[in-house]
């Protein structure tokens, strides 16, 4: 879990955000948050796909501590590496995480 | 990240990778890869032995240095035994794996599944007479130095 930088105002609720602005706490996320966030960062719509990234990552979160790298995604979301950039375009790892409610994955890969 | 800059953000990349032992691609492949993720644009540009982690029959074999690298602490004698650069690179991809880090041949088409453009050098490949038909898939063209700075065009360009 990452340290409070900041409040931010989704959907009428005050909730906590760190520095890099992605949520602090866990239990403030749910699947109409993660829409709202994804529209913020330019994601209209979140599609069966898009799910498909954003429960894994949430997943692996919770077993391991971090979210998953990019080749792990890749291998086992069931989402190959170029629709995951077609999904999240502009950074898919970071831009999956905080639409996941998580924060920024710490890996390299 | 809390401090206030104001520098431009880094939007594109030309990444340049001219040694062919497994250290010396390995630090560019994730530099670019580290791009994509970051949604920087991203060019991987392979040049003299650089260009044996681009070539079919030689990219799955790139192996560690174990001589005339002082960071090893390896004496040079003992470095130069037969095995131990099987052996050196044996245990670095045991690590690398460990951390998620592929072997050359995935870590390349992820790379350029991610949309980063991958070129070798002209000059390299008529030197070493070869031909587009000995590189892997990924490779999208043999390109002049010239070529290189036009595609590069708004990039920062990284040397390794």
């Amino acid at each position: 879990m990452s340290i409070a930088a900041g409040v931010k105002e989704i959907l009428g609720k005050s909730l906590q955000i760190d520095a890099d602005g992605n949520l602090v706490n866990l239990q403030d996320w749910d699947e109409e948050i993660a829409g709202e966030i994804a529209k913020e960062e330019g994601i209209e719509v979140l599609t069966e796909d898009h799910w498909k990234v954003i429960n894994f990552m949430r997943k692996v979160y919770s077993d391991t501590g971090d979210a998953p790298s990019i080749r792990k995604l890749t291998m086992q979301s069931g989402v190959d590496t170029k629709l995951l950039y077609a999904l999240f375009p502009k950074g898919p790892a970071k831009k999956a995480a905080r639409i996941a409610g998580l924060p920024k994955p710490k890996g390299c890969i | 990240m809390s401090e206030e800059n104001t520098y431009e953000p880094i939007k594109k990349v030309s990444i340049i990778v001219s040694k062919g032992s497994l250290e010396g691609v390995y630090p560019g492949l994730i530099m670019a890869n580290g791009a994509r993720m970051e949604g920087i644009e991203a060019n991987l540009f392979f040049t003299f032995f650089g260009m044996e982690a681009i070539i079919n029959k030689k990219m799955d074999h790139l192996k560690v240095a174990t001589v005339g690298n002082p960071a090893m602490h390896m004496p040079t004698l003992l470095g130069s035994l037969p095995g131990m650069s099987a052996l050196a690179t044996h245990m670095m991809g045991k690590e690398m794996e460990k951390i998620d880090i592929p072997p050359v041949r995935e870590f390349i088409q992820m790379i350029h599944d991610a949309g980063c453009n991958i070129y070798a050098c002209k000059a390299s490949v008529d030197m070493f007479h070869l031909k587009k038909e000995d590189f892997c898939e990924e490779v999208d063209d043999v390109i002049t130095v010239g070529e290189f700075y036009e595609t590069s065009a708004g990039a920062n360009i990284i040397f390794t």
